[in-house]
């Protein structure tokens, strides 16, 4: 954040945590720095090793990948082989795989969808899910935050009591069975909404079923840290100086209790990731969750290995973020 | 009897009488002593959420234990098939508390049929002896999913937070990368391929079929990171007590130390967190047989009774209801149960 900024008028970066915290100048440590290092060094190996095994897992099936196809007769299949390159030695295949992936951004072709580079499968589906899972993020970050401040501070009353039940039972169904109630209920028995997800209108229930999960865990979450930061000496302090009912909320109690809901940010966008198959599944929504269901059905194994490899570093990349967006908004937080 | 004078430096005599025989019980007469599991039950008891989750689940397990083992129908009967006649349609999506054919002639002859409760399936077998099935099934699988996670959790979390230094670091290097893996990703891709790759039949493993055994594999291999992570803290704390130095003053050895002083200190963690992860590998399941990836059939679980049921969604939107409601309930309890558990045994909100 303001790392770039304060390098310079920061001179003894390494041991004065407490006066950078006063003066409100997170700075640039060597420590933070050699964190986020290693962060970044740990995000690569793991998509490197995402690579590595989606690779040679798949290439584990015996017959490889052409197994499924029937009446292909020899010569067909050594004309695919040497088409797909699966005629040459497995460390050769590995290699040009990673180089095409690293250098091209290449995956190859898909194995079932004729003419067609998997790549491009992958980003036409991302054009949909990307838009439907950052609405279902939103709306669950945002609802969540809402619900949870207000729970924490009607704490054992009504409201928060009604709250709790809600999410605590959100939390215990499988998304897939919350989606396909909506299903019925709404777009068929009642027929207010589109069941077909791939209108605007149709997109309202598949945003629903996917970030009622996520928001009732962010409600969960900001409730715990809000009371957590309601009980702190600041908050009376402020409090018994006379600071207003609703600047002690909004200004210090909202603001701090916001930071353990960052760290969630990683997880949440691998539950909507994992989610979007489901969702899009029941909705008929034109996306890449659904596009990779599809190939696991088919066995269309390039696909299935591209879109793991994708996902998967969406995945990292966010955690990540996340993950560091959390130490530069607390400096207080302790490095391991 | 002497009385103490006024600003005589004297002790008072009176306080030096000897007890009545009444007073001397009231002293040697001690509380029983009450062990921290026993007042661990106590707290958890008092708990009327955590009490009830557990009698729910309770009750549900040994429903789907004993309830097959009486039942005059079986997950896999299809009623309407009689060897050496075509397939009677007529018991195929019954309502409940319907009959087929041969059914109805049989009870207009005065014979007692037992009822289809839950009604049959598309295949005409009776729906409630496949729900209770597949509820044993999913709790299986939870349950052991947990298990394999438990045992090697704790050998490794165990034995970086005793080793300590480099072995430590090794360990929790690896558990890092393990973490930041995508699982539900890598589930599906072993799946995929287990399916495949694992030849199965004709094992005892058969039944099960490959897909829960990948799924199994997947838990062995990705889950038991953050039960490791947990165990290890706790055991760093508490390998620096006092009790630990003096067993290994007296000649204790590292397994001895881990097994006899360490683990059982960190039970209560281990068992609430195993709790907590019965759900998460129910979830997992269910997740899986929508996606296909889920028990073999005609092996029922409830995730797999819920995704099929999605294809009649319409005209028999209760086969979805009843799988639901019970994923809802266990899930609902198990995590409630967890939580009573975290609230009774951990000491720390005790201080």
């Amino acid at each position: 954040m303001s790392s770039g900024r304060c390098t310079d008028d920061c001179p003894d970066a390494g041991n004065g945590a407490n006066t950078e915290q006063i003066k409100g100048c997170p700075e640039m440590s060597p420590k933070l720095m050699f964190y986020i290092l290693k962060r970044i060094l740990l995000a690569l190996l793991t998509i490197w090793i995402v690579i590595t095994v989606t690779f040679f897992v798949m290439h584990s099936v015996p017959g490889g990948p052409f197994v499924g196809e029937k009446a292909i007769s020899k010569e067909a299949t050594a004309a695919l082989e040497a088409k797909y390159g699966l005629d040459k030695p497995l460390m050769e295949q590995y290699v040009t795989y990673l180089k095409d992936i690293v250098t091209k951004f290449d995956f190859g072709p898909s194995l079932k969808q004729r003419g067609r580079q998997v790549i491009d499968v992958i980003m036409d589906g991302m054009k949909t899910s990307a838009k439907l899972g950052l609405i279902a993020a939103f709306a669950a970050a945002l609802v969540g935050i809402v619900l949870g401040s207000v729970a924490a501070l009607k704490r054992n009353k009504l409201v928060d009591k009604c709250i709790m039940v809600i999410t605590t039972a959100f939390v215990s169904m499988p998304s897939f069975i919350v989606g396909s109630f909506l299903l019925v209920i709404i777009s068929v028995k009642l027929g207010w909404l589109p069941a077909n997800g791939s209108t605007a209108a149709g997109l309202v229930l598949p945003v629903i079923t996917l970030a009622l999960y996520p928001m009732s865990y962010i409600t969960r979450l900001t409730r715990s840290s809000m009371l957590d930061v309601l009980g702190q000496d600041y908050i009376r302090t402020a409090r018994a100086k006379g600071v207003p009912s609703s600047k002690v909320i909004f200004g210090h109690a909202l603001k701090n209790s916001l930071i353990p809901v960052i760290t969630y940010f990683g997880p949440m966008l691998a539950y909507i990731v994992t989610g979007s198959m489901v969702v899009e599944q029941i909705f008929a929504v034109p996306g890449i969750g659904r596009a990779f269901v599809s190939s696991i059905t088919n066995r269309d194994y390039t696909m299935i290995m591209g879109t793991t490899i994708f996902l998967a570093s969406l995945i990292v990349v966010m955690n990540l973020v996340s993950d560091l967006l959390y130490k530069v908004v607390d400096p207080r937080i302790e490095f391991d | 009897m002497n009385t103490k004078k006024p600003f005589s430096m004297q002790l008072d005599p009176k306080m030096f009488e000897p007890a009545t025989a009444e007073e001397k019980e009231y002293i040697t007469k001690m509380r029983p002593s009450s062990t921290f599991f026993r007042d661990g039950v106590k707290r958890l008891l008092k708990n009327k959420v955590a009490t009830i989750s557990l009698i729910v689940v309770v009750l549900i397990t040994l429903a789907s234990i004993i309830l097959p083992l009486v039942w005059p129908y079986s997950y896999e009967q299809m009623l309407g098939s009689t060897p050496g006649r075509p397939m009677d349609s007529s018991y195929n999506n019954l309502a409940p508390f319907t009959y087929g054919k041969t059914e109805l002639k049989r009870i207009d002859a005065g014979e007692k049929i037992f009822p289809h409760i839950f009604g049959t399936d598309a295949h005409g077998r009776d729906y409630f002896i496949r729900v209770v099935y597949g509820t044993r099934i999913s709790l299986a699988v939870g349950f052991f999913a947990s298990l394999i996670v438990l045992v090697i959790g704790m050998t490794i979390g165990s034995i970086a937070g005793y080793a300590g230094g480099k072995v430590d670091l090794i360990i929790m290097r690896i558990v890092d990368i393990i973490y930041s893996l995508p699982d539900t990703l890598i589930i599906i891709l072993l799946s995929v391929v287990l399916g495949r790759v694992l030849s199965v039949e004709g094992t005892v493993l058969e039944k099960i079929g490959s897909n829960i055994i990948s799924m199994f594999i997947v838990f062995g291999l990705l889950y038991w990171v953050s039960m490791a992570r947990l165990i290890r803290g706790q055991i760093l704390s508490l390998r620096e007590q006092e009790y630990v130095l003096s067993a290994r003053a007296t000649g204790a050895k590292g397994k001895w130390i881990i097994t006899k002083h360490l683990l059982p200190n960190c039970i209560s963690v281990v068992i609430i967190s195993t709790a907590l992860q019965i759900p998460n590998a129910i979830f997992t399941e269910s997740f899986l047989s929508f996606l296909g990836l889920g028990v073999n059939a005609p092996m029922p679980s409830l995730g797999s009774l819920a995704s099929d049921a999605l294809n009649g969604i319409n005209s028999y939107t209760y086969r979805l209801i009843i799988p639901a409601v019970i994923i809802c309930l266990i899930v609902l309890s198990l995590n409630l149960f967890g939580d009573g558990l975290r609230d009774a045994f951990d000491p720390k909100l005790n201080a």
